[in-house]
């Protein structure tokens, strides 16, 4: 079987008026694949996928999504892309004015695939996945904690099974515990569902743990793309000092005294 | 030298913003004509505009119906024509008062609320996340405002109308001394047809104007809790002073024979 690319970037650039934050990215997820992006703080992860989901927009280069170029694509071909990806943002990005369980089932509403009290069992469903009974759904967002929303968020994504999940940062704020839960769904969504995963993740632990490979950016570029047991051998100072998290090394942090 | 370019760069700006406004609406309401439409985000808008608003429009207009009696009266007992009270109110009304006020208020009490909404989506990613989840933002945040404010702006302008009307018949009766049914067969023997449709023209396109800046600051707010202050007021202020020139372009293409 020849392994088939599901998303790739080439060669993309893109700026925040001066800042230049992607500098020639090269990078390709096979389909059914789990990549973790690894990275340090505003290095650009958070760019890089949202580069995919046209929120932000690449200024010289291609990605491609199912041997589609989607850089500039139609307003209506962008639809057609985004309705087979799923995003867990880092931030969560619920929607305030409606309950728990209407911002899980918001995607599945919106297309008419369950309706009702459908929906909300459907929710409330995959609320239980992410660890939340069903006591949370009537809830507003802003009632839960971080880490309950982060899973709401979660939930969220994964509810109609996208082909594409993009998790940025779905451990952060959780206990090691519920980070395992947590890492465990995302290996099923992968396994059993055949999705393709991009995720970002600072949570080594959990790299190890979710990861078929595993991509670091710096600098705006890839430096490091290898299968997930290289990780401790990466033959990279960069990526070496990065996974050990030490501060002495060749990456240096701008700090002042 | 200087001088120049910096009234260029002036002019240069006022024109981008304006164009950015210009595609904006347009897409806005092109987006109005096209399905699917969010009928539980109309209807929300609707109660929001027409509703919460009716309490400051009918306390705004009856003080400006009385206030309007009584300095009319004084006013022309200088040159014995207190009679035309009746007359004075119910023009000025119709035609100025009432959607002039009306508008204002609204920017004040809709306008702001929409921009600090919508704002704190932008910047919460929100908006992003809408449209991850198979929702055009326009069609399920902008258009419901846009509908709602063309709509229900006249229908408050004409209640607007009567209870000042209202307002001067009692102040006229009661205060000013009036035969009562006198005041009111002079009222409705004075007014004609296009001073009220006139009056009704200019609540829609408040109607518009209002709710069109709200999104618009809203959506393209950046950077935080600041910048969602930021655009409250913009909205406010830029729906104030448009309201006042459209005021004048209207009332010129009725009225000026
Ligand atoms: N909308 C934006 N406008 C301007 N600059 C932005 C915007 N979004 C991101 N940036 C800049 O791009 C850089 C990369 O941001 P990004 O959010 O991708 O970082 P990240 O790698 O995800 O970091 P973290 O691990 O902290 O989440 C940052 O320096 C940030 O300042
Ligand atoms: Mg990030």
């Amino acid at each position: 079987m020849i392994d088939k690319s599901k998303i790739v970037w080439r060669d993309v650039h893109l700026a925040f008026a001066e800042k230049q934050v992607l500098r020639g990215i090269n990078l390709n997820v096979l389909e059914g694949e789990s990549l973790v992006v690894i990275g340090g703080s505003g290095s650009g992860k958070s760019v890089l996928i949202k580069s995919v989901l046209g929120i932000t927009k690449p200024d010289s280069g291609e990605v491609i999504v199912d041997s589609q170029n989607i850089v500039g694509c139609s307003s209506h071909e962008r639809e057609a892309i985004n309705s087979k990806i799923g995003m867990l943002f880092q931030g969560g990005a619920l929607f305030d004015s409606i309950s728990v369980w209407e911002n899980v089932a918001f995607g599945l509403m919106q297309t008419g695939s369950a309706r009702g009290t459908t929906a909300r069992s459907r929710a409330i469903e995959v609320l239980g996945r992410v660890g939340l009974d069903k006591t949370v759904a009537d809830l507003s967002p802003s009632e839960l904690s971080g880490g309950m929303q982060k899973r709401v968020a979660l939930a969220r994504a994964i509810i109609d099974e996208p082909e594409i999940i993009f998790f940025d940062e779905p451990t952060t704020g959780l206990d090691p515990i519920m980070s395992d839960v947590i890492n465990q769904l995302i290996i099923s969504c992968v396994r059993d569902l055949g999705a393709t995963a991009v995720t970002i993740t600072h949570d080594m632990r959990s790299a190890r743990t979710i990861a078929d490979k595993v991509a670091m950016l710096y600098q705006g570029q890839i430096i490091w793309h290898e299968p997930v047991s290289n990780l401790d051998n990466p033959g990279n100072d960069y990526v070496d000092q990065f996974v050990h998290g030490r501060g002495e090394g060749p990456i240096q942090m701008t700090i002042r005294q | 030298m200087k001088l120049f370019s910096g009234i260029g760069s002036v002019v240069l700006t006022f024109l981008a913003a304006t164009g950015r406004v210009a595609a904006f609406a347009g897409s806005g309401l092109s987006h109005c004509l096209r399905p699917p439409f969010y009928g539980k985000q109309i209807l929300r808008q609707l109660i929001e505009v027409g509703f919460y608003c009716l309490p400051v429009v009918a306390l705004t207009t009856l003080f400006s119906g009385m206030v309007l009696a009584l300095q009319s009266y004084t006013g022309f007992a200088r040159f014995s024509a207190e009679s035309a009270v009746a007359n004075v109110v119910v023009l000025s009304m119709t035609r100025e008062l009432a959607p002039v006020l009306a508008g204002l208020m609204v920017a004040g009490r809709i306008g702001a609320s929409m921009a600090a909404e919508i704002g704190t989506m932008r910047v919460t990613e929100q908006i992003d996340a809408l449209s991850t989840l198979s929702t055009h933002p326009m069609k399920y945040l902008v258009v419901p405002r846009i509908i709602a404010g063309l709509t229900m702006l006249p229908i408050l302008v004409l209640i607007g109308d009567i209870i000042g009307v209202m307002g001067g018949y009692l102040v006229g009766v009661y205060r000013l001394g009036f035969n009562a049914v006198g005041y009111i067969e002079q009222t409705w023997n004075f007014i004609e047809t296009l001073d009220v449709v006139s009056g009704l023209v200019k609540a829609a396109v408040f109607g518009f104007i209002v709710t069109l800046m709200g999104c618009y600051h809203g959506y393209m707010s950046r950077g935080g809790a600041q910048g969602v202050g930021i655009a409250t007021t913009n909205a406010v202020v830029s729906s104030a002073i448009l309201i006042l020139v459209a005021n004048y372009v209207i009332t010129e293409s009725f009225f000026s024979k």
